[in-house]
């Protein structure tokens, strides 16, 4: 049955099905569930919201609750630490409707850690946070981080956390190989940041070669992984990565992403700012590409349905692009987004999970390639699921508004540039087979 | 915060009343009505302070998080504040802003110091976390008194007495509201154990050790944090574990507070658990901080050697800490 098999992984769905269910959870292990709206039954346009993390101290039943709607509320999370004798006691101890919420429920098992996960690039600004926000997921069995210098102490760490990954470092090229054997997510944050005055853009020479040895690596020993591109510009990144795939021959155009998923979040901050909304409910797609005025959130579409005034779109449209320059200046030389970077890569790789662990549910924004436009690559709104990318949402980029239809065109020639240099990047100096 | 804490950690203890598991098989809350609090986090933009202000800011318990250092804080609040969860984030920078920083808060954690480096204890750090330490608590003492304070700043052996003593003189202290966070010792305890018995992390331990695994574990556990300040070699000590920890700790005071009842969690607080004015063990949160210090519980000849061995070292440290209080 579906929920003993997921049983698993039930922490998360517990989050988002926004119904009574027993969620078993490893002690002292987070949940970081992006939960859907519930109640979409076709399914097209459910959306991850927000995030919410449960810590689970060992010796307790505790739940807190996400940022879910109070029908979702009643969450339990049953520590696994409990042996059987105290399990049935505890059953026993439930009375009247939660009893019979329990016989819905799932049976109380341990959560599946079964999930290998590389980072790569794990001891840098978004590295290290990241590794901790995967490290407490519980569906990850294998932590595997590596990068050029400074990952033994990241690891060593990390390894304190009781959770149920095991973490091993991996440290320069020679022991890249290694780190991805086996490996079910490949999430790719190495590179520089942008310092002020920089645009993502003025990365691409260093980060190229990164991504480009990097991603060689992953074709040679995990080929099947789902690949998450973090490094910037991902407008390039993400087709240099495709042209070394292709070149060594085992691309999956269902497996490849440019990580976008933090310009959804912030477009759900800051309309849930500027229109006073709960932040649970807020959901706002956000297509084209992860630059400037790539970046194409679009509030016509947002989730709970909202009125802007011309001036709001304007105003919410230019802070959303500008978003990732707004943390650079504000750091002043020290870096650019981490934290929150972390966050949402960590929500995408979570949503990766869920998918690959067979959740019929799950959706992101992300950058792929795409038959939406004329564009090879394009973000959107996508179906994950097992082999990757299940399904393009194509119906968002219908009935847009007019500022939208503008800003789709504006956008296109420096997303088309972007991906032309990244492709011509590889192509000028070929992988070696 | 040793031998003695490896068994009653492991020993795990169903305890928990037929009243929690109805109360928490009630609805909790919901973000709408989940009482606002306010967390404030001095040092938010060093080494442990920047994953502990994203824990924190994932927390839907916490309504406001204020980020406060001596620099830095505005990147990390602009960073941390595009996060779509509940809380109000907020970075202060530099003593004028401490005040606000903290207004109002219910739980202030310290991680504010400078880290080992190889070769150090935390004790060498003292010099210079005791003046840092004594500064903040000032501030605290002026400016949100009834704040829970999470210690982390080393040597907590000796910072949670040097806060206990400023709060004193400004006729503040609250026993229960002054906290040494020691959650790291008991995440580090499980983690170790469940590698050593090849259990399950999260498995309830059942396993029975042999003299020689617990001796290990004890010790491993005891230099865990020695253990990442040599793999890091140099670069820091332990900052993701500890923020992890931070974050559970600081999670139990605010459900303390919210009044879910039996939480649980080892602290290092004000006890007469021996006779040590200070001492870690577990503790009962709730609506005051301290609703209750557990005692020891039977312990093996192993452990009772343990605890007295400690005793001596922990005595000083704490008395070190008064002094340095007394002698500014």
């Amino acid at each position: 049955m579906y929920h003993e098999k997921i049983a698993g992984t039930h922490v998360f769905y517990c989050l988002y099905r926004g119904c009574c269910k027993m969620a078993a959870t490893s002690a002292t292990t987070f949940s970081i569930g992006s939960t859907a709206s519930a109640g979409c039954k076709v399914g097209h346009l459910k959306q991850p919201k927000a995030f919410s993390i449960k810590f689970n101290s060992k010796n307790y039943l505790r739940t807190f609750n996400g940022l879910k709607s109070a029908n979702s509320v009643n969450c339990r999370s049953v520590s696994s630490f409990l042996g059987s004798e105290s399990q049935t006691a505890l059953k026993r101890s439930y009375k009247g409707k939660l009893q019979k919420q329990n016989q819905r429920s799932y049976s109380y098992v341990q959560p599946q850690a079964s999930y290998k996960v590389a980072v790569l690039g794990a001891a840098g600004g978004i590295g290290q946070p990241l590794a901790l926000l995967v490290k407490m997921s519980p569906l990850v069995s294998a932590l595997n981080l590596y990068d050029i210098a400074n990952v033994k102490g990241v690891a060593a760490d990390l390894s304190h956390c009781n959770t149920p990954s095991q973490v091993s470092d991996f440290t320069g090229a020679s022991e890249l190989a290694n780190c991805l054997r086996d490996v079910n997510v490949v999430v790719i944050p190495a590179g520089v940041p942008r310092k002020p005055g920089m645009t993502r853009d003025d990365l691409f020479n260093i980060n190229a070669n990164i991504v480009r040895t990097l991603v060689e690596a992953v074709a040679d020993n995990c080929p099947d992984a789902f690949i998450h591109i973090i490094s910037n510009p991902v407008n390039s990144t993400v087709p240099i990565a495709a042209e070394v795939l292709k070149q060594k021959g085992v691309y999956d155009p269902k497996k490849l992403f440019g990580v976008t998923t933090l310009d959804v979040v912030r477009a759900n901050t800051f309309v849930a700012q500027k229109k006073n909304l709960k932040l649970i409910d807020v959901d706002v797609p956000v297509i084209g590409g992860h630059a400037g005025i790539t970046i194409l959130p679009l509030l016509s579409k947002t989730k709970p349905s909202v009125t802007f005034t011309d001036t709001e779109v304007e105003e919410l449209t230019v802070r959303i692009q500008n978003a990732g320059t707004e943390v650079v200046e504000a750091k002043a030389g020290a870096g650019s987004a981490t934290l929150s970077m972390a966050y949402a890569a960590a929500r995408f790789v979570e949503s990766s999970l869920r998918a690959l662990d067979g959740d019929s549910d799950v959706y992101e924004c992300a950058y792929i390639q795409s038959d939406l436009t004329e564009l090879p690559f394009f973000a959107s709104r996508i179906k994950l699921g097992r082999n990757g990318v299940e399904a393009v949402i194509g119906s968002e980029l219908q009935g847009l508004t007019e500022y939208e239809q503008k800003a789709l065109e504006a956008l296109k020639p420096e997303l088309k540039a972007s991906i032309e240099k990244g492709v011509a990047f590889v192509q000028k100096q070929p992988v070696t087979a | 915060m040793k031998a003695a804490m490896l068994r009653s950690v492991i020993r795990r203890s169903t305890t928990s009343s037929a009243a929690s598991k109805t109360y928490l098989s009630s609805r909790g809350f919901s973000s709408e009505s989940a009482p606002e609090r306010k967390v404030a986090i001095l040092g938010a933009a060093g080494g442990i302070g920047q994953p502990l202000s994203l824990l924190m800011k994932l927390n839907p318990l916490v309504s406001r998080l204020a980020l406060y250092d001596i620099a830095g804080t505005p990147g990390v609040a602009a960073d941390v504040s595009h996060i779509n969860t509940r809380s109000e984030v907020k970075g202060y920078a530099a003593d004028e802003q401490l005040g606000q920083a903290l207004e109002g808060s219910d739980v202030v954690i310290i991680p504010a110091g400078v880290p080992r480096k190889p070769g150090m204890t935390r004790d060498d750090l003292f010099k210079i976390n005791a003046g840092i330490v004594k500064s903040l608590c000032e501030a605290i003492a002026k400016y949100c008194p009834n704040a829970l304070v999470n210690m982390i700043s080393n040597p907590v052996n000796s910072t949670v007495p040097i806060a206990a003593e400023v709060f004193k003189s400004h006729g503040v202290y609250d026993e229960k509201r002054l906290f040494g966070v020691t959650t790291l010792d008991v995440v580090r305890a499980k983690t170790f154990y469940a590698g050593k018995a090849n259990v399950n992390v999260a498995a309830s331990p059942r396993a029975n050790l042999s003299d020689e695994d617990i001796k290990a574990l004890t010790k491993r556990t005891q230099d865990g944090g020695t253990e990442v300040v040599e793999a890091k070699a140099g670069k820091g000590s332990a900052t993701l574990s500890m923020a992890y920890a931070g974050a559970i700790f600081a999670d139990a005071c605010l459900k303390g507070l919210n009044g879910v009842p039996d939480v649980v969690e080892c602290s290092y607080v004000q006890s007469t658990v021996t006779e040590l004015p200070f001492f870690a063990s577990k503790v009962r949160l709730g609506k005051n901080g301290v609703e209750e210090v557990f005692g020891l519980g039977p312990l093996s000849d192993y452990e009772q050697q343990g605890l007295e061995a400690l005793k001596p070292e922990l005595k000083s440290s704490i008395e070190k800490g008064i002094a340095f209080v007394h002698g500014n």
